[in-house]
């Protein structure tokens, strides 16, 4: 068989990317098997958070993970900067998650008792503030917010252009990237395996699926599986403004270029073509209750996207036993993770071999505990 | 240069950037811009460009301009009245 690379990564959305360049930057010879512009891609439908609170209930390492990536979003955006020539736009101001009315913020208050109560939680500098708190960083909140909670190591970033700094990166350190190459079936080889794409084969020692929700179909192919249960949200986009909101909300962010995001909803239904107006209506209403001059503001564009999300949520990260070549990579946050996956998956993956201590927790095998039960 | 075909009808008057002009009645701001021979109308929000209207009919939004102090109003979808006061929009709008 041919072993034209050393890895080949399936999908190029920002995981795929962010591994791939990672993988570059080790000396990998790596090729990108992407899907084309029509794909379902939620690099190219986010929020754009680089989060950190809220995250974690359920499973304590996943708040040290993410925290982790926090910290070295930093380097990362330096790192693409210095090689690009792209500002993604990083920002770590620290960011809010508001509470219309006091029952709002009580249970916003004990949701992050429960979170940070978990054995190995991690330290995340979340507050709960006051409304007089809160009214002092964030002049303009309407007479309905009692409060919130703010994290220091809260952030955001341009995403579409972070998506866009990977991909110049890998073409600068001379990776492949092959669009239109829907990858249809991998076949374990001696040495390798053999990718069958719908514009031929191609070769490579290892592979990453980070195919976002199509994990689910391609990881058992490889002894490896990933169950997803993928969710819509819908987002509304106002004209741009002069800067006025100097904190992201998980929410409402204004963006660097002076648009304004509203979001999140999380509805069952994964039509990507369609906008539920009741929801962006609830939506709206929200934002502009907790900043009313928002009120004025034109709604310019709003649209949809699906989220890449595994069953539980938290992020499965996993090598095949039966083919210790092949690995998983899937999660929801892959803005947030990024800098992870470039940093510290990545070379993980160069080396053949995922560190248990720092990533064991992922493992896909979490999911088998509740079957034997 | 644009020129009017026709120049009988009712004048208004308004103001462009605080300069006194006068428009026929039914024009719209955009074409009532472009007959007093202003070259721009806004500048964009990222690189400060000059932009001036383009379509005329609604769907460009190069022709964005403040009217009455409320920013980013399209020009050539609203009509001139008497007293009306216009000015270029220098680019993002503000949130107050």
């Amino acid at each position: 068989m041919r072993r034209d690379y050393d890895v080949a990564v399936v999908g190029g959305g920002l995981v795929g990317a962010a591994l791939a360049w990672g993988l570059a930057r080790d000396g990998q010879r790596v090729v990108v098997l992407d899907e084309g512009d029509m794909a379902s891609r939620a690099s190219r439908a986010n929020f754009a958070l680089v989060w950190v609170q809220s995250k974690g209930l359920g499973m304590a390492q996943y708040m040290g993970w993410t925290v982790r990536s926090s910290d070295a979003w930093r380097q990362l955006a330096q790192d693409l900067r210095a090689q690009t020539g792209l500002d993604v736009c990083f920002e770590r101001p620290g960011g809010f998650h508001l509470a219309l009315g006091e029952a709002e913020l009580a249970a916003r208050a004990q949701r992050l008792k429960r979170l940070h109560n978990q054995p190995g939680a991690a330290d995340t500098s979340v507050e709960v503030l006051d409304r007089a708190a809160v009214e002092r960083m964030l002049p303009g909140i309407g007479p309905e917010v009692a409060g919130g909670s703010f994290c220091p190591l809260d952030g955001h970033v341009n995403s579409l252009r972070t998506l866009h700094a990977f991909h110049k990166g890998l073409h600068l350190l001379g990776a492949d990237y092959r669009p239109g190459h829907t990858v249809h079936d991998v076949v374990p080889a001696q040495a390798g395996f053999r990718l069958m794409t719908s514009r031929g084969e191609v070769g490579a020692e290892k592979i990453v699926l980070a195919a976002g929700n199509a994990n689910m179909r391609l990881a058992p192919l490889v002894g490896l599986k990933s169950p997803m249960q993928p969710n819509r949200g819908q987002i509304l986009v106002t004209e741009r403004a002069a800067p006025f909101l100097h904190y992201p909300l998980v929410t409402i962010r204004q963006t660097d270029e002076g648009t304004i995001m509203i979001g999140d909803s999380r509805e069952e239904t994964t039509d990507e073509t369609m906008l539920d107006l009741s929801i962006a209506a609830v939506e709206a209403d929200r934002a502009r209750r907790m900043f009313p001059a928002l009120g004025k503001l034109n709604v310019v564009r709003t649209w949809s996207g699906i989220r890449v999300m595994t069953q539980d949520g938290f992020p499965i990260y996993d090598q095949s036993e039966r083919y210790p070549g092949a690995f998983v990579v899937g999660c929801h946050s892959g803005v947030t993770l990024a800098a992870n996956h470039a940093l510290v998956l990545a070379p993980m993956i160069a080396r053949g071999r995922l560190n248990a201590d720092l990533v064991g927790a992922f493992s896909a095998r979490r999911f088998d505990v509740a079957k034997v039960a | 240069m644009l020129r009017r075909l026709l120049e009988e009808g009712q004048r208004v008057r308004l103001t462009i950037d605080g300069k006194p002009v006068t428009a026929c009645v039914g024009d719209s701001v955009a074409a009532a811009m472009l007959s007093c021979g202003l070259r721009y109308c806004r500048t964009t929000p990222i690189s400060g460009e000059k932009r001036a209207p383009y379509c005329m009919m609604g769907v460009c939004f190069e022709c964005l301009v403040t009217i009455d102090g409320i920013n980013n109003r399209q020009g050539c979808l609203i009509e001139v009245r008497e007293g009306m006061r216009i000015d270029t929009q220098l680019g993002r709008r503000t949130v107050e």
